[in-house]
């Protein structure tokens, strides 16, 4: 059997110290062909994940299990379920949509450019892949470095300050989560996530995990109160390390919630659910607010980032398959809308230097094809129906409903406030008359830039007229989990 | 061919032409464009025919054509349900969609965006018959949203204007307001009923009708009444009725032809539609259908009056639009919902038609909008003045019109309804026969009869919507009779205002062509008592010319005769001794004042201070940053510690084994 998840992470990391080696100025063709190759390569690797994946079962998949530590009983041990298998091709794809990005628009450093975004893509699909604690933790860990160089080193004038806010935030976060899994493993006396996911807890230690885990995650997600550093991080970093930022990066602290958080504390979930609930609607509602008076448009899309995250963990503690769905279609689909507005700025902020909203006006009358682009990605944003962005927020709303009216009349207000704030930007920057020599010589899409952009668009309206395929894939999975939730532990 | 391939051919014409145009659509030329898609929705329109022959003989359809999504039981679908309703609906749309394309290839010639014009109108033209074809309430709200993303990009087709962005803006945040409520309605639909197919739900919505919510406090509140009312709440939004109307007047900042087929003839009707859909829901809520009746009425009053005052002519069609879908409403709302449809069917001509007929005035006027600098022009565009004619006539419910029947049947059901506010709505579509009346022959008055004052010097004002490059005419250059794609079109929708009154009202009202589409209990029944005194099309038109509405409607023409061509000083003087109510009216109720600045001024404030006191200040200033100013000084004060100097680490030494030697010693 071929080691499809090893190579998902191996194939890229090893791309990225190849790359690594044509660090030279001359070498930068050399380096941008070979991380392509790479990146391709890692993409092509985690097909078969998805054509060989068994829908019929939740048990999980291309298993690979071998000793690492004994001595504290940590295995190399990877495996995939309807869930994560999904995110593995995200994020794959979506390493290769940077790499391109890229292209001529990183001119200085180029191979450690690319190779920080090789890396990182492994080390993600590691963390998406691993089915123990330390495992898990390295990889989530390991991850924050890349991503701190590409903001540190590619980013723009305050890229320190964001580059120390994004580490500290996430690090200090993520530190209370290492004495929860050593307390884990002090009970089970094994790091695997099914043995976890098995042991008995009483409630007051599942509430002290549950705050451990919830403060790695909610960082990462992030939720209010604790999403201040992803505005600094996006506006910093340079285009591609806010595509992976706001379409994978989010989606691990997302991930953590139904992999770690549900399933293991179970009861602590139910107990805390309406805590996480309200925080959820806080982030859609107020967040909301926040994007709507945002003079820059990378902030603008970041604060539209926490808002839609805020519906993934809304569904998650409504606990029924249809939210729970919800959620991860808005994940996937977040990842496809984040990444493609992320690169639409990229693109004007490649010719005029400026994301202000103030400096744009009028860019549909030079760049008409760009203007298309940007107006279907500013609907997927606004949750247009045949859209991706329609799935995971109707199904979210309409499970919010079932569980009580008011939670979804709270979380439909997106529809007006997501509309508001995105189609407002839209006015400002796309149509109205040429607003002054700036927007009057921009020239329209490249081929490259059409491509990309082509790409996402095309995965953004797939999913939004059939999205059974990806729901199949998830659905027993997310019954297996929520089965799992339902079972007390005490 | 089957009805299920003969639906997705209906749906999928104009859709494939629209893709192609829209893609490639520069590339084909501009005649490969519009012929393409004129196809496109001929197909539609001959295969609603075939569909609507194939409904006529008893067959209705109700099948998926794909899974959209599915989850353990729950089973999201898009399929099509062709019934008697829904055949009735596609034969309007795609006849009047028909119609707009040919009339388009006149009124945009000179455009640059034409091939993007005729992608857009028919991607509209598939949206909205999705809309009407669907079997289920997700691709209901699937089309609902797609007609108003249509709408959007066209009322902002001409980008460059910054009235034409704002108004989009406009129209779109407005929709979601409605889309809002209509939302929470199919998620309580979902959540009691355990699917959106109409026909599980319809089916176990009597079951439904006693159950009741908790939605405040202790009070229980009927299901029905809620699901009901946040579902209008949606047919709100997209029918623009009082107070989530706003939109509809600005949209006309749009290319005249939209106005036509979507902000009058079909999307804006999608509304109604879905109500009369909805039937069997909403004749268990009394509460609801009450509601609906009031706001109706209100919208049929307020915005006729509004209808006096405009100088655009646009405008005074917009307004008009408003006021007939308030008529549409009423009828929904006292439970004559075929009476709803059967106003919406010769609305959606004869509106269609003046819009037609008022861009073909603009046409001629070269961009001039200003009733005020009209006048006089039916010698020089007869075909136009004539179908002009006919649709004020319609419109203003003269006999034998389409119009008259259709008006006259929403008032005697009005007359004959039982349902709360249905006093308050009789004396609000009583009134309305009059103003509607007044203001369309003001209209037709001022545009082509009385002094041709175009032939005046232009005096400086406050015109709307004439473009940059002003080349109006004068007395030297008169305006022109439009060319035939744009006055067939008018011909064509003028027969239709002529006789769909007559030959339609008896099955459509009383003959049972609805069929089980539409669900009425018996003690709502106005129509099956109007239908008792049925004696036929002659005794109604005899009964009609002698009832108050008949002459309401001719008082109204007169008194326009009377204040526009008889003594044309007038209006000026009434307008002057009616000082505060013009002030109210010209400012239209200040309405639009009171959105832009409570909702959108209140958002912007409560942004600000979220973003600038919330997460600037407290978050990062106080939280983030004070966390970090304190890390800072607990390591500056720790840092003295660490000095270096070896006698200072000694003497902290020895400190600590004397502490720790009392420490043993004492205890």
């Amino acid at each position: 059997m071929i080691p499809y998840l090893s190579l998902s992470i191996w194939v890229p990391i090893l791309a990225g110290l190849a790359v690594l080696v044509l660090h030279r100025e001359s070498d930068a063709p050399r380096a941008r062909w070979v991380a392509l190759a790479g990146a391709v390569a890692g993409f092509l690797v985690t097909l078969p994940l998805f054509v060989h994946f068994d829908t019929g079962t939740s048990a999980l998949q291309f298993v690979e299990r071998g000793e690492w530590i004994p001595r504290f009983d940590v295995w190399y041990f990877l495996g995939v379920d309807g869930i994560s298998v999904l995110f593995v091709i995200l994020n794959s794809l979506m390493t290769l949509l940077v790499v391109w990005a890229g292209w001529e628009v990183i001119q200085s450093r180029v191979a450690q450019y690319m190779a920080a975004f090789l890396i990182m893509s492994g080390l993600i699909n590691g963390a998406f892949a691993a089915m123990d604690g330390v495992l898990f933790y390295v990889f989530f860990e390991a991850m924050l470095i890349p991503m701190y160089l590409i903001i540190g080193v590619w980013g723009g004038p305050r890229r320190v300050y964001a580059a120390i806010k994004f580490f500290l935030y996430t690090l200090l976060g993520s530190l209370l989560m290492l004495v929860a899994l050593v307390y884990l493993y002090n009970v089970t006396e094994s790091f695997a996530l099914h043995d976890w996911y098995r042991a008995p807890l009483s409630l007051p230690v599942q509430i002290a995990l549950f705050v451990a885990f919830f403060l790695a995650f909610s960082v990462k997600v992030p939720m209010w109160p604790v999403h201040t550093w992803l505005p600094d991080a996006h506006v910093e970093a340079p285009t591609g390390g806010s595509v992976i930022l706001a379409a994978i990066t989010l989606k691990i602290g997302a991930y953590g919630f139904i992999r770690f958080i549900l399933p293991i504390l179970p009861d602590a979930s139910r107990y805390l659910s309406g805590f996480v609930i309200t925080l959820s609607l806080i982030a859609v509602i107020y967040i909301g607010f926040v994007a709507l008076v945002q003079a820059d448009m990378k902030k603008l899309i970041a604060y539209s980032s926490i808002s839609h995250m805020g519906f993934v963990t809304l569904g998650f503690f409504l606990f029924s398959p249809l939210a729970v769905e919800g959620a991860l279609a808005q994940m996937i689909s977040h990842g496809f809308v984040s990444a493609a507005m992320f690169l639409c700025v990229g693109v004007l902020y490649d010719r005029m230097h400026s994301r202000q909203i103030a400096d744009y006006g009028g860019v549909v009358n030079t760049m008409p094809k760009f203007a298309a682009f940007a107006v279907l990605f500013a609907m997927a944003n606004a949750g247009l129906p045949g859209t991706s962005g329609f799935v995971g927020e109707f199904l979210v709303i309409l499970a919010a409903v079932k569980a009580n009216p008011w939670l979804g009349f709270a979380a439909a207000v997106t529809l007006i406030l997501g509309a508001a704030y995105t189609l407002w930007m839209v006015k400002r920057v796309i149509f109205g008359a040429v607003a002054g020599a700036g927007v009057a010589a921009l020239a329209d899409l490249n081929r490259r830039e059409f491509w990309l952009l082509a790409t996402l668009a095309a995965a953004v309206l797939a999913m939004g007229i059939w999205p059974k395929p990806l729901v199949d894939v998830m659905h027993v999975s997310v019954v297996d989990l929520l089965a799992l939730v339902a079972k007390s532990k005490l | 061919m089957d009805i299920k391939t003969l639906a997705l051919v209906v749906a999928l014409a104009p859709l494939v032409a629209s893709v192609v145009v829209g893609l490639w659509g520069p590339r084909l030329g501009r005649a490969a464009s519009h012929w393409l898609c004129i196809l496109g929705v001929a197909v539609s329109f001959l295969a609603s025919i075939v569909a609507w022959r194939d409904v006529q003989a008893g067959n209705v359809f109700n099948g998926d054509v794909y899974t959209w999504l599915a989850s353990g039981d729950l089973s999201f679908s898009i399929g099509f349900l062709i019934d008697p309703l829904t055949v009735t609906m596609m034969l309007v749309v795609s006849f009047v969609s028909l119609m707009v394309h040919v009339y388009t290839i006149g009124y945009m010639a000179d455009d640059p965006g034409y091939t993007r014009f005729f992608s857009y109108i028919s991607l509209f033209t598939f949206s909205m018959l999705m809309l009407v074809m669907s079997n289920n309430f997700l691709q209901l709200f699937f089309g609902w949203e797609a007609v108003g993303l249509v709408s959007y990009l066209l009322i902002g087709f001409w980008y460059e204007r910054p009235t034409a962005n704002y108004a989009s803006l406009k129209a779109f945040l407005a929709n979601r307001v409605g889309d809002f409520g209509f939302v929470l309605g199919i998620g309580l639909v979902l959540a009691y009923a355990g699917s959106l197919d109409y026909a599980t739900v319809f089916a176990k919505a009597p079951q439904l009708a006693g159950t009741t919510i908790a939605i405040w406090g202790d009070a229980a509140w009927s299901l029905m009444t809620v699901t009901c009312i946040c579902l209008f709440v949606g047919a709100m939004g997209k029918s623009a009725q009082v107070p989530l109307h706003v939109w509809l007047p600005d949209s006309m900042e749009g290319p005249t032809p939209i106005s036509a087929l979507i902000h009058a003839a079909t999307m804006v009707t999608a509304g109604i539609f879905m109500v009369a859909r909805m039937s069997p829901l909403f004749e268990l809520s009394q509460t609801a259908l009450s509601v609906v009746t009031v706001i109706g009425a209100t919208t049929a009053l307020s915005m006729a009056f509004l209808g006096i005052v405009q100088n655009d002519i646009k405008r005074v069609v917009a307004y008009s639009t408003l006021s007939q879908l308030g008529y549409m409403t009423v009828a929904l709302g006292v439970s004559a919902y075929s009476a709803a449809i059967f106003h919406l069917m010769t609305h959606a001509f004869f509106k269609a038609l003046l819009f037609l007929a008022a861009g073909s005035v603009i046409i001629a006027m070269h961009h001039e909008q200003d009733l005020r600098r009209m006048g006089g022009l039916r010698r020089f565009m007869p075909v136009t003045w004539a179908t002009a004619v006919v649709g004020s006539l319609a419109l203003a419910g003269i006999p034998p019109f389409a119009g008259f029947f259709s008006k006259d049947a929403i008032i005697e059901a009005v007359h004959l309804s039982t349902v709360p506010g249905h006093g308050y709505a009789y004396v609000a579509v009583m009134a309305g026969v009059f103003i509607t009346a007044f203001y369309s022959f003001r209209m037709l008055f001022l545009a082509f009869h009385g002094k041709p004052r175009w032939a005046e010097p232009a005096h400086d004002g406050d015109g709307h919507g004439h473009d940059d490059t002003h080349h109006g005419v004068d007395a030297d250059h008169p305006p022109k009779e439009s060319p035939w794609v744009v006055t067939v079109p008018l011909v064509l929708l003028a027969i239709p205002s002529v006789y769909a009154g007559w030959a339609y009202i008896e099955p459509m009202l009383f003959g049972g062509h609805f069929g089980a589409s539409i669900v009425v209990l018996p003690q709502h029944d106005v129509l099956a008592a109007l239908g008792r005194e049925w004696h036929g099309v002659t005794d109604f038109l005899l009964h009609g010319v002698t009832s108050a509405p008949f002459w309401l409607a001719l008082a109204g023409i007169a008194a326009a005769w009377y204040c526009y061509l008889a003594n044309p000083a007038l209006p000026e003087r009434l307008r002057k001794l009616a000082g505060p109510v013009y002030t109210l009216l010209d400012n239209k109720y200040y309405a639009d004042r009171f959105n832009d600045w409570f909702f959108a001024g209140g958002s912007r404030l409560v942004g600000r201070i979220l973003s600038d006191t919330g997460d600037r200040d407290v978050i990062d200033g106080f939280f983030v940053n004070g966390t970090a100013k304190v890390v800072g000084l607990a390591s500056a004060l720790v840092r003295h510690l660490q000095s270096g100097y070896v006698y200072h680490y000694a003497f902290t030494m020895i400190v600590g084994v004397f502490a720790l030697l009392t420490w043993w010693v004492g205890y």
